[in-house]
């Protein structure tokens, strides 16, 4: 996407403790040291900018969480490591446990000796020292390009993710009774310019449930949400946990008698909410109900059968280039996801 | 010719996201509503990994999979040996 001769822009930065986030070392002082001058503001900024931020001491976990608690900092760290393990192998584990690149990652500490062992094994991290790290935030690597309204939640939205996927393996039993327990709202919008930015970021992060491979740039999405004869409509799902965030990007383009889905995207995250049956339920009655046809494109990519397969499963099938949908026998809409459609998207389900 | 029969499998592998219990064997269970996308892949993927074969695309259909009967009679036919 043009950016591509430059580094990646951080998206997670790794905090040492001791003399490096505070001042002097935890487990050998009477109080809880005090945090060095900036580090607050720096911590803010990151998160506000939707970079992911975790710990990685050599220390005892329970008094170092509470002394962060302490400084009411405890909520901004995630999958934090502290241990008496390697930094190397801590910066691993949250790299793996975020599932995001370890050549996005940022690790500042005060012992060159400690950023030299995490640079021995993951020599793509870019370490710095605590010294001048006010300094950071204003580095280009640690500016996002671009900040939308998921970004400034995205460590929230992480954090319920992991409280959700708790509650799933706690739960006993199958998975629609699961699904009841969430609550689920799903909206439908059409994109509006404030969406561009993030219906971008899902075209360029959604490879596996993507029904065409294409990916689309702001520019294009603008230039299709200004056509009459295209719809761009965002996908947003909440439970009781909270947002989810744009989890979908539907696009369709509006030809004489027929509709045709020529980009339909899936966020991964929620490929076992149903969220893809219930959108195209929706199309289908709407269709029917506007007596359209309705078609879609495919094209296959190594990581995209999922999205064949909710296809064909909704109805369509393959004519020519195009998969074609018979429109009979349309289920009913679950009952377990309340479905909220913006009007100005004319969809009629009745 | 012997007479395999998957119903219980299918039924065993259904239970894992189906609570309703009464449903029979000839019931839709796509008219439920109650199949997600990842749902929807297991299906598939457990055919193809009992049987250990690949479900080609013109054989992904709905009318294949909407209830145990409809899975039972297609795991018969693609599991059954071809005659020559």
């Amino acid at each position: 996407m043009g950016d591509s001769v430059t580094k990646n822009r951080i998206k997670c930065v790794v905090w040492d403790l001791d003399n490096t986030l505070w001042d002097g070392v935890l487990l050998e002082s009477t109080d809880v040291p005090g945090l060095r001058p900036h580090v607050r503001d720096v911590i803010e900024a990151f998160d506000q900018r939707g970079i992911l931020q975790s710990l990685a001491s050599k220390n005892e976990p329970g008094p170092a969480m509470a002394a962060l608690a302490k400084h009411g900092l405890d909520q901004y760290f995630l999958y934090p490591q502290i241990s008496w393990n390697s930094k190397s192998q801590a910066i691993g584990t949250i790299a793996e446990r975020l599932n995001i690149g370890i050549d996005t990652f940022a690790f500042i500490d005060d012992q060159a000796f400690e950023r030299d062992e995490v640079l021995s094994v993951h020599p793509s991290v870019r370490t710095f020292s605590e010294a001048g790290l006010e300094q950071l935030p204003a580095l280009q690597d640690f500016v996002p390009l671009h900040v939308t309204a998921d970004s400034k939640n995205r460590r929230q939205m992480y954090q319920k993710e992991a409280l959700r996927a708790k509650a799933q393996e706690d739960f006993k039993g199958p998975e629609d009774a699961f699904l009841r327990t969430l609550g689920l709202k799903l909206r439908l919008k059409p994109a509006s310019e404030e969406d561009l930015y993030r219906a971008e970021e899902l075209t360029l992060r959604t490879n596996q449930l993507n029904t065409t491979g294409v990916t689309y740039s702001a520019g294009q999405l603008r230039d299709l949400i200004a056509s009459a004869q295209h719809q761009v409509i965002v996908a947003e799902l909440e439970d009781r946990y909270g947002s989810y965030g744009a989890i979908g990007l539907l696009l369709i383009s509006q030809q004489p008698g027929l509709w045709c889905i020529d980009l339909f995207l899936m966020s991964c995250r929620v490929m076992s909410r149903g969220v893809g049956g219930v959108i195209l339920t929706a199309l289908r009655k709407t269709c029917h109900n506007r007596q359209l046809g309705l078609a879609a494109q495919f094209r296959e990519t190594d990581r995209n059968r999922m999205m064949f397969i909710t296809y064909r499963f909704a109805g369509f099938r393959e004519e020519g280039d195009l998969l074609m949908n018979e429109l009979t026998s349309i289920p009913a809409l679950p009952d377990y996801m309340q479905l909220d459609i913006d009007a100005a998207m004319d969809w009629r389900l009745q | 010719m012997t007479n395999t029969n998957y119903k219980q499998d299918i039924r065993t592998f259904l239970e894992n996201f189906i609570s309703e219990e009464d449903f029979a064997d000839e019931d839709d269970i796509f008219e439920l509503g109650l199949v997600s996308s990842l749902m929807a892949m297991q299906l598939v993927l457990f055919v193809e990994k009992t049987l250990d074969i690949r479900v080609e695309s013109e054989d992904l259909n709905l009318d294949n999979f909407r209830s145990i009967d409809r899975m039972d009679t297609f795991m018969q036919k693609v599991s059954a040996p071809v005659h020559g």
